[in-house]
């Protein structure tokens, strides 16, 4: 439950407006072949390369449905824990434009494939709960290129026909943080289920912005403006905060807001009307003639649902419990599933004896910041979960300092190396011989016997000294633990 | 052999199985006639050079288990052929050269067919007369001026005038059943989901089907075999058991009962269409089956649910055509003004008011009073077959209201022009097969037809009862070949 004092408000003088956000999110679904034809949906080919007569609407062309896309859609609505609809109709949306080669899309529109369902999100103070309306099936329209050339406008059909799932929220959501939040949340299921790559900078997902406004403790909902096609979170969450706060001056002015779709400016960072509701198109959506309702039977959802991985939900909840992490860390590992996997991989290779608070304080400290500053996914990373794993069981069975392991790990990184052979090659294995550490620290003590002495009397600080000259004596490799001891009996 | 073209398609399979006449023989023969019928304005596209040479291929490695081996035919302009211009009778589409074959042809030249040409149809399939083609009217072989009938006009006048053996058509609201009746040839419209649409140009998707057109019956049983086919490229393909509907045929049709419904006797039915209806239940009966009066008491309604349903996905069908991809494009100031120049000069008259018309009953306000309503009617339309269907096994109604008019009759008025189809609608908007056979002459000799009604994947039956009276009948078209010089 939210406290007061984070609550994402819009002051103005005496009043406080609370901003409501509902979205549309457009995911792509993963699928090698589009919704209705068999041509290829890969990123980045040449244009209108993946292109089949259905896709490109020749005459007497069919639609005929891709029953692994219907899987894809499924399967999401599982993971939003929304009702599977076993009937669902693809409707034909009419309007005209160039990069719309048969003159209407392939939607679903009264009756969609998935129902209500919801998601929870991991805010600050505590969870929010956030309702999905429905998800539907579409196909995507190609692309127009107006900016190759001062006349013409090319259009690339490669992306015609896509299977797209536009799951639609409730419009539950209150601030740009828990956009945020949800978004990720969305990305993080669909990317567990393998439904869609999330992959934002390719248009793999996007979303249309419905925003509203109203006084601080209102009921009732404020008219809505709808910010088109926002590709990216932080762009969505600056639409948002430009949005919210035209519409609370408008009517901190008196004025009436229109309701209407609105684009997103990136470089000026405004929102601006495209077209108001007397202009909305008049789509004529019907059932679409060529294609029969499409029906699921109980076993093809039972057989989908079998198939499910655990969500992160689920196995944060697990991770927790068994291993005892802080929801905090549990939250970091889960959310991304390649740092899940990276992690679980870990966990499995370090065997019996096994530190999992190392394991993952390593993970979230130095793994991380090597990944940032080469900016490379978990996916890519330098160091095999292997070699990981070998390394926290190294720290974890005295064989390395957690010092010594830091310059390890800085080695490893260079072509995964073995960090066992990397201790044995360079001698950094730690001085756990309490006999050789007792000669050295013996000697220490004879060169210092001042200050020895000084320690006896009461100079408690002088301890960090003694350690200091016995882990520099031995090259930084002494058992720091043994030291301890030792000294503590010698002094 | 000079009479190649009189013979019907069983008779050319059989003298080219035993060898009496070559396909080059034959497809000469119709080649040398469809040249001499200029005339009727029969064919849009011909492709006769290279149905010689596929003949002579064919004459020298003959495989004559195939079913129509080295048959030639021309086929309706809807229908999409590889490399050969397809048009669907529009402006539109006048540059338009398939790179794909359609379900339904390929099929035919699987069996061993040539293609001699495509034929004249109304634009698009609208219309019921043939007058709506961008490539002009189609005369009917019967006599000068008279319409064939549409929209598979140029079809029905090709194999009525023998200009092709046989053909195919396609049937939306009648357009192979009137013009086959109108010609005095046999037509028939299979069950929804029989014949692929893959490859069709689409008018009317959820009514749209292909089928056969033949002098004779047992010709069309042959052809709807060979096109008849489940294709998984068409979701609205239907998977079922298709009977070897030539083979099966039989004119043992004893017992059988046939429903004749009161609701097609409608106001102002000439007395012509009235007699030959009567004519039609005796022949029934003389072939040892049974009629029972029926009531399928919403067939009033179908005409106009037909007038929006088939509009409104027209409507959406034919938003494809608008310059950018393919077919025609007009010059235009941007790209809103080349759409409205593109379809203004590219699609005619016709085509336009249906394309008005369809997005008129889709609009947002009016959907619910017009598409939606048409939609409850065609199920309370399906429903009366249902029903009827529990006493009889097929249903005996004329083909249409009145004989072949002439040309520009009715042009002016169009919803005179739509009540042509008002015995054939019902038909599409349930699914169901139809035959349309002909069964005699009005006053001044033109043909008149019967059409019988099956339930639905029971074309075998209808055919058999159509074979039956046909042989009851034994119509003489009249054709006095008046348009070779």
């Amino acid at each position: 439950m939210s406290k007061k004092d984070s609550e994402y408000l819009i002051n103005r003088k005496d009043n406080q407006y609370e901003v409501v956000i509902g979205l549309e999110v457009h995911a792509q679904v993963l699928s090698e072949s589009k919704l209705f034809s068999t041509s290829a949906t890969k990123f980045g080919a040449e244009p209108n390369t993946q292109v089949s007569l259905v896709d490109a609407a020749f005459p007497g062309m069919l639609p005929v449905i891709n029953e692994f896309c219907v899987k894809q859609a499924i399967k999401t609505g599982i993971g939003l824990n929304a009702k599977i609809n076993k009937r669902s109709v693809f409707d034909r949306k009419n309007y005209f434009y160039a990069d719309l080669p048969q003159g209407y899309q392939i939607s679903q529109f009264k009756d969609p494939i998935v129902g209500e369902g919801k998601v929870i999100l991991d805010m600050p103070n505590g969870q929010k709960e956030v309702g999905i309306e429905r998800l539907h099936l579409e196909q995507d329209a190609g692309k127009s290129i107006h900016d190759l050339d001062p006349q013409n406008t090319f259009v690339d059909l490669n992306r015609s026909g896509v299977a797209l799932m536009e799951i639609v929220s409730k419009p539950d959501l209150r601030s740009p943080d828990e956009v945020n939040a949800y978004i990720k949340k969305l990305r993080s299921i669909m990317r567990y289920l393998g439904t869609c790559d999330g992959n934002m900078q390719e248009g793999s997902l996007r979303a249309d912005v419905n925003v509203s406004v109203r006084p601080k403790g209102s009921k009732e909902f404020g008219t809505r403006c709808e910010i088109k096609n926002v590709n990216s979170i932080k762009f969505m969450q600056m639409a948002i905060e430009y949005e919210a706060n035209r519409q609370v001056d408008l009517i901190e002015e008196g004025k009436t807001i229109d309701q209407e779709t609105r684009l997103f400016d990136t470089k000026k960072n405004e929102t601006r009307s495209m077209r108001s509701k007397e202009d909305a198109h008049d789509y004529r959506y019907f059932p679409d003639p060529d294609l029969l309702p499409l029906e699921v039977s109980e076993k093809f959802i039972e057989e989908i649902k079998n198939d499910i991985p655990e969500l992160p939900d689920d196995k944060k909840r697990r991770l927790i419990e068994e291993f005892k992490l802080s929801p905090y860390e549990a939250n970091i590992l889960v959310s991304d599933i390649d740092t899940a996997k990276y992690f679980e991989e870990v966990v499995a290779k370090m065997g019996k004896n096994k530190d999992i608070k190392l394991a993952v304080n390593w993970i979230t400290g130095e793994l991380f910041a090597v990944l940032n500053s080469k900016s490379l996914e978990i996916s890519q990373s330098p160091v095999s979960s292997k070699n990981f794993a070998i390394l926290i069981n190294l720290i974890k069975n005295g064989t390395i300092s957690g010092k010594i392991a830091k310059t390890v790990f800085e080695l490893m990184i260079d072509g995964d190396k073995d960090p066992q052979k990397i201790v044995e090659e360079k001698g950094l294995k730690q001085q756990s011989d309490p006999k050789a550490l007792e000669a050295l620290i013996d000697k220490i003590i004879n060169d210092n016997r001042e200050k020895a002495i000084e320690y006896k009397q009461g100079k408690e600080k002088l301890f960090g000294f003694f350690v200091g000259q016995a882990m520099k004596a031995s090259g930084g490799k002494a058992n720091p633990q043994l030291i301890n001891e030792i000294l503590k009996k010698k002094l | 052999m000079s009479d190649i073209t009189k013979q019907s398609l069983t008779e050319l399979v059989e003298n080219i199985k035993n060898k009496k006449l070559s396909s080059t023989d034959v497809t000469k023969a119709f080649i040398d006639r469809s040249e001499k019928s200029e005339e009727l304005n029969a064919y849009i596209t011909n492709d006769f050079t290279s149905a010689i040479d596929k003949a002579k291929k064919f004459d020298q490695k003959p495989n004559l288990d195939l079913k129509l081996p080295g048959i030639p035919l021309a086929v309706k302009d809807l229908f999409c052929t590889k490399n050969i211009k397809t048009t669907a009778g529009s402006k539109i589409l006048n540059n338009f050269v398939p790179t794909y074959e359609s379900t339904v042809t390929e099929n035919i030249w699987n069996e061993g067919a040539i293609l001699l040409g495509k034929l004249n149809c109304d634009e698009f399939a609208m219309g019921s007369s043939n007058e709506t083609s961008f490539f002009g009217n189609v005369q009917n072989p019967i006599d000068k001026n008279l319409v064939p009938g549409g929209s598979s006009g140029g079809s029905a006048s090709a194999v009525a005038g023998q200009l092709s053996p046989i053909t195919i058509g396609t049937d939306t609201g009648g357009s192979i059943r009137q013009p086959a009746s109108f010609t005095g040839i046999v037509g028939l419209k299979p069950t929804y989901g029989s014949c692929s649409r893959y490859g069709i140009v689409a008018f009317a998707s959820s009514l749209d089907q292909a089928g056969p057109m033949a002098q004779n019956v047992k010709d069309c049983a042959l052809l709807h075999e060979v096109i008849s086919s489940y294709d998984p490229k068409d979701s609205t393909s239907i998977d079922f058991k298709r009977n070897h509907f030539s083979k099966e045929l039989t004119n043992n049709i004893k017992g059988k009962k046939i429903g004749i419904p009161k609701e097609y006797r409608v106001d102002g039915m000439p007395k012509e269409i009235e007699d030959l209806w009567q004519k039609g239940i005796q022949y029934i009966k003389d072939c040892g089956a049974e009629t029972i009066d029926i009531s399928l008491p919403n067939t009033s309604y179908a005409l106009p649910t037909y007038y929006i349903v088939a509009p409104a996905e027209a409507s959406s069908n034919l938003a494809r055509y608008d310059g950018v991809k393919y077919g025609f494009r007009a010059k235009g100031e941007n790209l809103i003004d080349m759409y409205e120049k593109t379809r203004s000069e590219g699609f005619g008259a016709e085509v336009q008011r249906r394309i008005m018309i369809g997005t008129y009953v889709l609009s947002s306000g009016y959907y619910d009073a017009y598409y939606l309503k048409a939609q409850k009617v065609r199920k309370l339309i399906k429903n009366d077959f249902d029903e009827a269907y529990k006493k009889v096994d097929a249903i005996l109604t004329p083909s249409t209201p009145s004989s072949a008019f002439k040309i520009g009759e009715k042009t002016n008025d169009p919803v005179s022009m739509y009540l042509n189809d008002i015995f054939t609608v019902p038909v599409n908007l349930a699914g169901l097969p139809g035959i349309s056979i002909p069964a005699g002459h009005d006053l001044n000799g033109y043909p008149l037809g019967l059409q019988i009604i099956g339930k639905a994947f029971d074309e075998q039956n209808i055919l058999n009862i159509a074979y039956a009276m046909e042989e009851k009948i034994n119509f003489k078209n009249k054709i006095t070949d008046w348009w070779i010089k």
